[in-house]
């Protein structure tokens, strides 16, 4: 399917409706409701994190956090698919992703209280920390992936960037070399219709952005972000596309952040109630609840306790980082070379000096 | 031993280390089939193949970000920036990535990689291509600067580059090139990276300088010879790690510093240093300390290029005027 899509025409690859209807037929995945179940509960899982992330920020408890509302299918999808092998490289808005390699809830709320000591996600094999700055991560998701070819290994990297970063040059000199190298790199673009206050259709003048595939002599594939199932087939698709040597893809998922840009953004001021409706109706987790209860495989109820267990991890992997030991002053020192340099010794010696003479402790 | 001028003695650092450990990688715009516009990597790619030693598109954060994917996977990818000033591009990725993903991982990942360009003036080249930016690299944390003023030292040094877990700016003084020869052990030897290297020993005046300065400087002391002067002459050979114990040594000894470098004046290498020469040896100075560096301006095209160049006679001149004040 991959290859014969041709974005220009702009379908939208769906397999389950918004009423949790199943309206396509997949490609390459098998439907199972056991599977569909777990994926629920994954994105259930990822969505009360995340709401009580923001809540913990609310509280005064963390800093600014970016937080992934109604983007959960992606991540789930991508998750089920990418192999212990694969490398994950992320954006910044990547609770789903960043749990679904392994990363420990406690880490992440770590890094978002300002703690870097969080950021190692020791657990977590072959996945980059968070990339703040716009696009920039795709050009060494480039680069590992040519590693990857190099190697011989059956390994391939997912790399995630949002709508406004295909507007950066970096997202095309990535996307050219991944394709010049054959090298194997899926680019999952997260568009979720707004950069900050910038809406997509003022970022771009293409049809869509799977489209700016076609510029790279790549596969680039619009699918229904919402939808797991839809994500679910064209990335399982796209990984064996790639691991056999045909070089890199594009997904654009489309999605809507339900949320705001960060904790410190107020989305009233860029958009309006009636959008924000309709994209609630088209919510990643109502049409998966919607077929599960029809299914009779979830219940108001089981769901309720659900969220009641997942309530209480989430605030234990807090507690583990809002009570973390102290961070220490050789931190901010320590991890910028092998070895750390003579001036940076004398810096951190001086400041130890100064902080005993006026009575602190160091 | 052969007699190699700097272009030989870098690539012959490279080869070593292609043939050394199948992880390195070079690569950057035109260094495969041609070689590389100075020719730094003539041959290369015949020895090792394409998949070592290759072309890539033209996009200089590419290369350099791209760089950084390889190493953090664990190659040791060794890339070409054509020129000084094409290395701007890649200045995102260099301060934002490569220079940060030790610390932003915490240790996990590490970035042990060369960028390697050309930089400086007196070519007679258009504009961008005379460049001394090493002060933009110097301020970012995580990052070392390594400028060889002789084909010796760039083959030790390049080859400790290459070793070094950490990401490495490798700049090279492009108007000696192919300027000076000099004897080089054909086998592998490393200079260490952070260590200054006194050239001359003297006692009344310390000068300080890297790169295609150091020859400037030796011709100065030259022309200075029948005058009795005795001057120590610092080759600093790594901008950061800066050598903060030799320089403290020699001015503590001397009492008088001169800092010669190419690049501007303002925010420069020459103000870190005339910094660190106050701050170690203060009560030993005879003269406040002196930077002859570049204008604060653009480097000029050809016709303007001398005025801004420093020249042996400007050394000279600004050192019998530190011995004398």
């Amino acid at each position: 399917m991959i290859e014969s899509y041709d974005p220009q025409k702009n379908a939208m690859i769906q397999i389950m409706d918004k009423t949790g209807k199943i309206i396509g037929s997949p490609n390459m995945i098998k439907i199972n409701d056991e599977d569909i179940l777990a994926a629920y509960k994954t994105m259930l899982f990822n969505r009360t994190a995340d709401l009580m992330a923001v809540g913990y920020q609310r509280q005064g408890r963390m800093y600014t956090y970016p937080p992934n509302l109604g983007q959960e299918a992606i991540a789930a999808a991508a998750g089920k698919v990418m192999k212990e092998e694969d490398w994950l490289v992320p954006a910044f808005r990547e609770m789903g992703a960043w749990l679904s390699k392994g990363a420990e809830l406690h880490e992440i709320f770590m890094y978002f209280r300002g703690d870097e000591r969080g950021s190692r996600y020791e657990k977590a094999n072959r996945m980059l920390p968070s990339a703040v700055p716009i696009a920039s991560q795709l050009q060494y998701a480039a680069g590992i992936a040519y590693a990857m070819k190099f190697r011989k290994e059956k390994s391939v990297v997912f790399a995630f960037v949002g709508d406004g970063g295909t507007s950066e040059g970096d997202f095309h000199e990535a996307m050219n070399f991944a394709s010049v190298w054959k090298a194997p790199l899926i680019c999952i673009i997260q568009n979720n219709q707004f950069a900050i206050s910038m809406p997509i259709k003022k970022q771009t003048n293409s049809v869509n952005l799977a489209s700016k595939a076609i510029a790279y002599g790549i596969p680039g594939i619009q699918v229904d972000g919402n939808d797991y199932l839809a994500m679910l087939d064209v990335i399982t698709e796209a990984r064996e596309y790639t691991e056999k040597g045909k070089g890199p893809l594009l997904i654009e998922a489309v999605t809507y952040r339900q949320g705001a840009h960060t904790t410190s953004d107020d989305p009233t001021r860029y958009r309006t109630d009636e959008e924000e409706k309709l994209w609630l109706e088209r919510d990643p987790l109502l049409r998966l609840r919607l077929y599960l209860q029809e299914k009779k495989l979830i219940s108001e109820k089981a769901e309720e306790e659900l969220v009641q267990t997942y309530r209480k991890q989430v605030d234990a992997e807090f507690d583990i980082a809002e009570n973390y030991s102290e961070y220490p002053l050789d931190d901010v020192f320590n991890h910028l070379y092998s070895v750390v340099p003579e001036e940076l010794k004398r810096q951190k010696k001086a400041y130890e000096q100064f902080i005993l003479a006026t009575g602190g402790t160091k | 031993m052969s007699v190699m001028n700097l272009v030989q003695a870098i690539n012959n650092a490279l080869d070593i280390k292609l043939a050394d450990d199948p992880n390195v990688i070079v690569y950057g715009e035109d260094v495969g089939v041609e070689g590389g516009v100075f020719r730094v990597t003539e041959n290369l790619q015949k020895k090792y193949g394409e998949e070592r030693v290759f072309d890539s598109p033209l996009a200089e954060a590419a290369i350099a970000g791209s760089g950084l994917g390889m190493a953090i996977a664990g190659l040791r990818p060794i890339v070409e920036m054509q020129f000084d000033g094409f290395s701007y591009p890649a200045l995102n990725q260099i301060i934002s990535h490569i220079s940060r993903i030790r610390n932003r991982s915490r240790n996990k990942y590490h970035a042990p990689m060369v960028i390697r360009f050309p930089y400086g003036g007196g070519i007679n080249a258009l504009e961008h291509h005379s460049e001394s930016p090493e002060a933009i690299f110097a301020q970012c944390p995580g990052l070392q600067v390594v400028i060889p003023s002789t084909p010796y030292d760039a083959k030790g040094l390049l080859i400790s580059a290459i070793e070094s877990e950490d990401p490495v700016i490798f700049m090279e003084p492009k108007r000696l090139y192919r300027a000076i020869k000099q004897e080089v052990p054909e086998e592998k030897y490393t200079i260490p990276i952070g260590k200054a290297n006194v050239l001359s020993k003297g006692d009344q005046i310390t000068v300080i300088a890297y790169g295609a300065m150091v020859r400037e400087v030796q011709r100065a002391m030259v022309m200075l010879k029948d005058k009795g002067i005795s001057v120590e002459l610092v080759d600093l050979r790594t901008i950061y790690p800066i050598d903060r114990d030799t320089i403290r040594e020699s001015v503590q000894k001397t009492g008088r510093a001169l800092i010669v470098t190419e690049a501007p004046s303002r925010f420069g290498p020459a103000a870190e240093l005339v910094t660190i020469v106050t701050e170690e040896a203060f009560l030993h100075l005879e003269a406040p300390p002196v930077r002859l560096s570049g204008f604060d301006t653009i480097i000029p095209l050809p016709l303007g290029e001398h005025y801004y160049l420093i020249t042996p006679e400007g050394i000279a001149y600004e050192i019998e005027k530190l011995v004398k004040f």
